[in-house]
């Protein structure tokens, strides 16, 4: 029990998951979804490793994987940055309710 | 092709003469049209005439019989191996007979024409027209087959229509044209489908075949003889249909009063002499048809017949326009053409369709003559109207001789043509109905009377209060007044019988003159009757037809058949049916459709709301959507 | 003479030609094409017949087959027969005289022009292939165009006429591709193709037949006006310009009964038999129905459109009869209705140009202002009514004699009522002609008119030519159309 094990790591990921998700579907605020986003990934991340670790320990896809996700989420964020940023300056706001010209 | 090809001339040349005038269009031939239409129709009734003399004295003959001949025939259109609708020429004495007829008339109302139509814009057009109808009308009495036949008779029908609306700007004039086509076009279909059930059964559209298998005793169908009205009969019963339309039989005689809308010549040859008759010729053709495989429908045929000749004569003693009264004359003898076919036998009782093929001849001349009269007499006083006529005998001797000539011979006093033919058909009628016979006998005392009528109403009567200063006419139309008149007053001795029967073997007519006495004598007494009223104005026609009271007032409104078939056709066909097939269609048939197109584009409406535009709704969509998919999955695979 | 490929090709030549010539040219440009088009037509016919009394008895004549879409066995299969070759007559002669007719149109020619050179392409693609697939994309090519034709240059209600045109045309059209491609999968594997002859090789069984069949004859049927899919036949005619109108009812409606004829009824003969009865009861409806509502039109495109309803309900009526005559007087039917409709829709344009109104009441006396343009409307309209010496008589006729043919009550109750259209025909022909043409000029604006231009009477010219020669002497058109009925009749009384 001192130990974690694959279980505590995967309940974590999950929590993570879900907090992510919680946080994207009812946050307004774009930097707030963005951060969301960032705990989604975060969690798929722990779940690479956590895997890696306890099911496949000699290899290191998961760990792979990991590292691609965080460029990945570095690349994704900067990207989301500039168009937060544009759509600030065309809307005056990051609510993200305020963006829905692509509707009907 | 034989040596009789030739024959093929005598509608070619008026066909020609149609293409020449009409195709170069209005103003082409102002001077010479009707010189070229008539020299056309000159060679063709020339052509005709030759052709009977030979038919008659010298090819014709085989045995003392008279054959059909089919000395042109080709095919035209293929239906089935047997079935076709070929081109051919088909003589026998009856159409070698109506030839004669129609280029003989026809030319005589071109020469007239010329001088009559003198000034007109679309001279050339008329005589297009007129030449047209030569053309269709001579193909048609010798169409070999009853589909050629109908050909021709549609093509009759629409120069018909053509010449009535000669004067197109005239209103009254396109409405009775309209009115002709109309009508005639609804008879044609009763003839299209007793064509059709006809030629199936028969096998065949060819007379000739036609006649072979259905009108002669040893056929294995007529040694049935049940009285019950077989396809056959039916289908003979529409072709009467049929003739009865173009022959302005009762009760589709409505048009031939209201075509008197069209130039007068042509009501002398198409309305008169030539076209109307065609329903005769019709039955007189598939007569051995009618006799031997559709007996049940001579009756008809001749009820039919007598009872249009009654009403027309009834309705023409009440009308005052001279063109509407001989219209009506014109019904009422083909009344008793048609009747005379009705009550005819054959081989040696087949006088009655002699004497209906005689009465038609002798018509044909003294009709066209009275129309051709009237022309005169309209042209001179300006009016179609008795009332502003009258008097004229001093200033028109010629046309007055004339048409003195031509109401004795309709009156039916011997010696002149009407006379002859007339005993016959009454001949014939009382030897085989009774009836039949009485009824003609009235009419034909009223056709004397409602002639003479009209005779003492131009002629005689009181006064004239226009002095025309113009003379009587140009010599053309008195010329052809005078070869007319005297076709009235010989043609009656022609000894018809040997010449047209219904087997081709020549019939003897022998006169009976105890039997004429009453004829005659009922036939003097209208005319005295006439001479009372009309001979000098007085109140004596007025006072009798007050008397006469209601039966006056129906017959001066033609027995409101005009009206039941404007309440049908209008009320009903077109209110009640046209207008709801239309509204049909566009509220429930299109509404159909825009109703699919609308309810798609509502529906689309409706679900585009879900495109919220709102990125995290779709999100949750999404993730909702993708858990569902899996735990599907899952289901399914723990289910197996 | 396996150039048959050219048909299609030749109209798609002219449209880049216009395409890549000064605007000026334009005209000049399609009428040339036209014109050669037409004349090579007349060389393909004359060709045709003489191989046909060399002897050569094959169904389809210079055959022609390039593979196109190898693995689904879709190839450019040209043929023709008798029948292909009567409708490529046809097209070429609205074409002609569709292109005469829009001589004076001003607003983007060049569109205009490519537009009918690809409906034209589109039309002569579909009569001459052998391949079903090729055929289904030439019939979409011919629709395609008409939407444009409506929506830019039309008038009235254009938009909505557009639209549903094309929706029920496209519906149609469906409905044959679902057609089609359930027959190719009912091939056996290794046979599997488009090509019409292994399709007739291989007779579908009579369940799947009776699948099958409706898909494709309502398809096509709504391409000929079939009863109740014709509310596009108004509206769209209507609202077309001039030559719009022309290829429409004199081209557009024809596919449809050729498709009838040579797809469904071809290769699925039993379910042809079938379906008879009630495809004649339907032409009737729609015979009957369709002249009871042109007789309360008021506005002469919609009186021509809803007679075409009626007279294209002779072509179902003499498909569904079933029989020689009746086949033979389907296909006289659509080569008359073609002509005279044409013809109509070209005389009604003339008018309008003068008197820029379309309503009966409107007008009167026009006889006395443009003479030469009534009397083509009174030879139009008398072709309508089945007049003998015009091409509507023998067609008619045929087609009745078809219906009689057949001994059963049903087929001679319903002959009998198309036999009443005739009369109902006259009513409202004359009503129309006798109101327009005849009676005393009412409105004085009209009392002096534009003569008719040269362009004008040549396109009537060459419809009244062909009315003329069709109803005086049918028996060339029924020996040209006979031999390949017969074939159609040999696979029927096979089934």
């Amino acid at each position: 029990m001192n130990n974690p094990g694959l279980y505590h790591m995967l309940f974590v990921s999950t929590a993570l998951f879900f907090i992510g998700v919680y946080g994207f579907f009812t946050r307004r605020n774009l930097i707030t979804m963005l951060m969301s986003i960032e705990l989604i990934l975060n969690s798929v991340c722990l779940n690479f490793i956590a895997f890696n670790k306890y099911a496949w320990p000699g290899k290191m896809d998961g760990l792979f994987f990991t590292l691609f996700i965080i460029a990945a989420a570095a690349a994704e964020a900067a990207l989301a940055i500039a168009i937060i940023i544009n759509l600030y300056r065309s809307h005056n706001t990051i609510d993200v309710n305020a963006a829905e010209e692509m509707k009907y | 092709m034989s040596e009789q090809s030739y024959i093929l001339l005598i509608p070619l040349m008026p066909f020609l003469a149609f293409l020449l005038l009409g195709i170069p269009g209005k103003g082409a031939f102002s001077r010479t049209a009707g010189y070229i239409a008539g020299f056309a129709m000159l060679i063709s009734a020339a052509i005709s005439i030759y052709t009977a003399i030979g038919y008659f004295s010298d090819w014709g003959k085989l045995n003392g019989v008279y054959q059909q001949l089919n000395p042109v025939h080709y095919t035209w259109l293929q239906f089935t191996p047997d079935l076709s609708i070929d081109m051919g020429v088909l003589l026998d004495p009856v159409s070698v007979m109506m030839l004669v007829v129609i280029s003989f008339i026809s030319l005589m109302v071109h020469i007239y024409s010329i001088s009559y139509m003198k000034g007109e814009e679309r001279y050339n057009i008329y005589f297009s027209f007129l030449s047209l109808f030569s053309f269709s009308m001579l193909a048609l009495v010798m169409s070999a087959n009853i589909f050629q036949m109908y050909i021709f008779w549609e093509l009759v029908g629409v120069s018909s229509f053509l010449l009535i609306g000669y004067y197109y700007q005239k209103p009254s004039a396109v409405a009775a044209s309209k009115k002709a086509f109309i009508v005639t076009r609804f008879a044609d279909l009763g003839l299209l489908i007793g064509i059709l059930i006809v030629g199936f059964q028969a096998g065949t559209f060819d007379f000739r075949v036609l006649i072979e298998h259905l009108g002669n005793p040893g056929h294995e169908i007529l040694t049935l003889r049940q009285n019950d009205f077989s396809p056959i009969s039916w289908g003979m019963l529409l072709i009467f249909i049929g003739g009865a339309g173009k022959s302005a039989m009762l009760p589709l005689h409505i048009w031939l009063p209201d075509a008197m809308e069209g130039p007068t010549p042509v009501s002398a040859l198409i309305h008169a002499a030539t076209m109307v008759v065609a329903g005769v010729f019709l039955v007189a053709r598939l007569f051995p048809v009618y006799y031997f495989s559709a007996w049940q429908v001579l009756p008809i045929i001749s009820w039919v017949g007598v009872l249009s000749a009654l009403f027309a004569a009834i309705i023409a003693c009440t009308q005052t326009d001279i063109k509407r009264v001989l219209a009506y004359s014109t019904m009422s003898q083909i009344g008793f053409m048609m009747f005379a076919l009705g009550v005819s036998g054959f081989g040696t009782e087949g006088l009655g369709f002699t004497a209906s093929q005689f009465h038609l001849f002798t018509h044909a001349f003294f009709k066209a003559l009275l129309f051709l009269c009237a022309g005169l007499v309209i042209h001179h006083v300006h009016s179609n109207e008795m009332r502003d006529m009258g008097g004229l005998k001093k200033s028109m001797p010629i046309t007055h001789i004339c048409f003195l000539i031509a109401c004795l011979a309709i009156a039916g006093i011997p010696p002149f043509a009407g006379f002859f033919s007339k005993e016959e058909i009454l001949m014939a009628a009382y030897e085989r109905s009774k009836p039949v016979y009485w009824i003609a006998l009235f009419t034909s005392a009223l056709t004397a009377f409602y002639m003479f009528r009209l005779y003492f109403r131009i002629f005689w009567n009181a006064n004239p209060h226009h002095e025309s200063h113009h003379k009587e006419g140009p010599a053309g139309q008195l010329f052809t007044l005078i070869v007319l008149a005297a076709g009235a007053v010989v043609l009656g001795f022609i000894p018809f019988g040997n010449y047209v029967s219904t087997d081709g073997k020549p019939l003897s007519t022998g006169l009976h003159l105890v039997f004429s006495v009453a004829p005659v004598l009922l036939g003097l007494a209208g005319i005295l009757t006439a001479f009372w009223f009309y001979k000098k104005q007085s109140d004596r026609a007025d006072r009798f037809a007050s008397g006469a009271g209601s039966l006056y007032q129906w017959a001066f409104h033609k027995f409101y058949i005009d009206e039941v078939w404007l309440f049908i056709t209008r009320k009903i066909i077109m209110k009640g049916i046209g207008t709801s097939a239309a509204w049909v269609d566009k509220n429930i048939v299109d509404g159909a459709v825009n109703l699919s197109g609308n309810s798609t584009v509502r529906f689309s409406e409706k679900i585009k709301k879900i495109q919220s535009g709102k990125v995290q709704l779709y999100g949750l969509v999404y993730l909702v959507s993708v858990v569902l998919v899996v735990l599907i999955i899952i289901y399914f695979i723990n289910r197996n | 003479m396996t150039a048959l490929w050219l048909l299609p090709a030749i109209p798609v030549i002219i449209s880049a030609a216009i395409l890549l010539l000064p605007e000026r040219m334009t005209k000049a440009v399609s009428l040339v094409g036209a014109t050669v088009q037409f004349l090579a037509i007349i060389l393909l016919t004359l060709c045709f017949l003489s191989e046909r009394s060399d002897g050569d008895q094959s169904v389809f004549l210079f055959q022609q087959r390039i593979e196109w879409f190898s693995s689904w066995k879709i190839g450019l299969h040209f043929g023709v027969d008798g029948i292909s070759i009567a409708m490529i007559l046809l097209t070429a002669a609205v074409v002609t005289a569709g292109i005469l007719v829009s001589w004076n149109l001003k607003q983007q020619q060049k569109e205009f022009f490519i537009l009918l050179q690809l409906l034209a392409a589109g039309a002569y693609g579909f009569f001459i292939s052998l391949d079903i697939f090729t055929m289904f994309c030439f019939l979409e090519i011919a629709v395609i165009p008409k939407y444009m034709l409506i929506g830019i240059w039309g008038s009235g209600k254009k938009t909505y006429s557009a639209n549903k045109l094309a929706l029920m045309l496209m519906s149609g059209s469906a409905l044959i591709l679902v057609g089609i491609l359930f027959m190719y999968y009912q091939l056996p594997v290794e046979s599997r193709s488009f090509d019409f002859i292994t399709m007739a090789a291989h007779p579908l069984p009579l369940n799947i037949q009776l699948v099958i069949f409706p898909f494709i004859f309502i398809g096509f049927g709504i391409f000929t006006a079939i009863f109740p899919f014709h509310t596009w036949v108004p509206d769209g005619h209507s609202s077309a310009p001039t030559a719009g109108s022309m290829f429409l009812a004199g081209i557009s409606m024809k596919l449809g009964g050729f498709g009838c004829l040579r797809v469904a009824t071809t290769l699925m003969p039993e379910a042809a038999q079938y379906y008879s009865i009630p495809i004649v009861v339907i032409a009737a409806i729609a015979i009957l129905y369709g002249a009871f509502a042109t007789m309360m039109q008021t506005d002469l495109k919609y009186i021509n459109a809803y007679s075409s309803i009626s007279h294209c309900g002779f072509v179902l009526l003499g498909i569904g009869f079933l029989n020689h005559s009746g086949i033979n007087g389907a296909v006289f039917q659509m080569v008359s209705h073609g002509l005279m409709t044409a013809l109509f829709f070209a005389v009604i344009g003339m008018i309008y140009e003068r008197t820029h109104t379309r309503k009966v009441s409107e007008m009167s006396g026009l006889m006395k202002s443009v003479p030469f343009i009534s009397a083509i409307m009174f030879i139009a309209g008398l072709c309508s009514l089945g007049l003998p010496g015009l091409s509507g008589f023998p067609a008619e006729m045929t087609v009745f004699m078809g219906g009689w043919a057949r001994s059963e009550t049903v087929y001679r109750v319903v002959t009998i009522a198309a036999c009443m259209s005739i009369v109902i025909t006259a009513v409202y022909i004359l009503r129309a002609i006798g109101t327009v043409m005849m009676g005393p000029i009412k409105n004085n604006s009209f009392a002096v008119l534009d003569k008719a231009a040269w362009n004008e009477k040549w396109a009537a010219l060459i419809l009244v030519t062909g009315i003329l020669i069709m109803g005086i002497l049918p028996y060339l058109l029924y020996s040209l159309v006979n031999p390949a009925t017969g074939e159609i009749i040999k696979k029927l009384s096979k089934g």
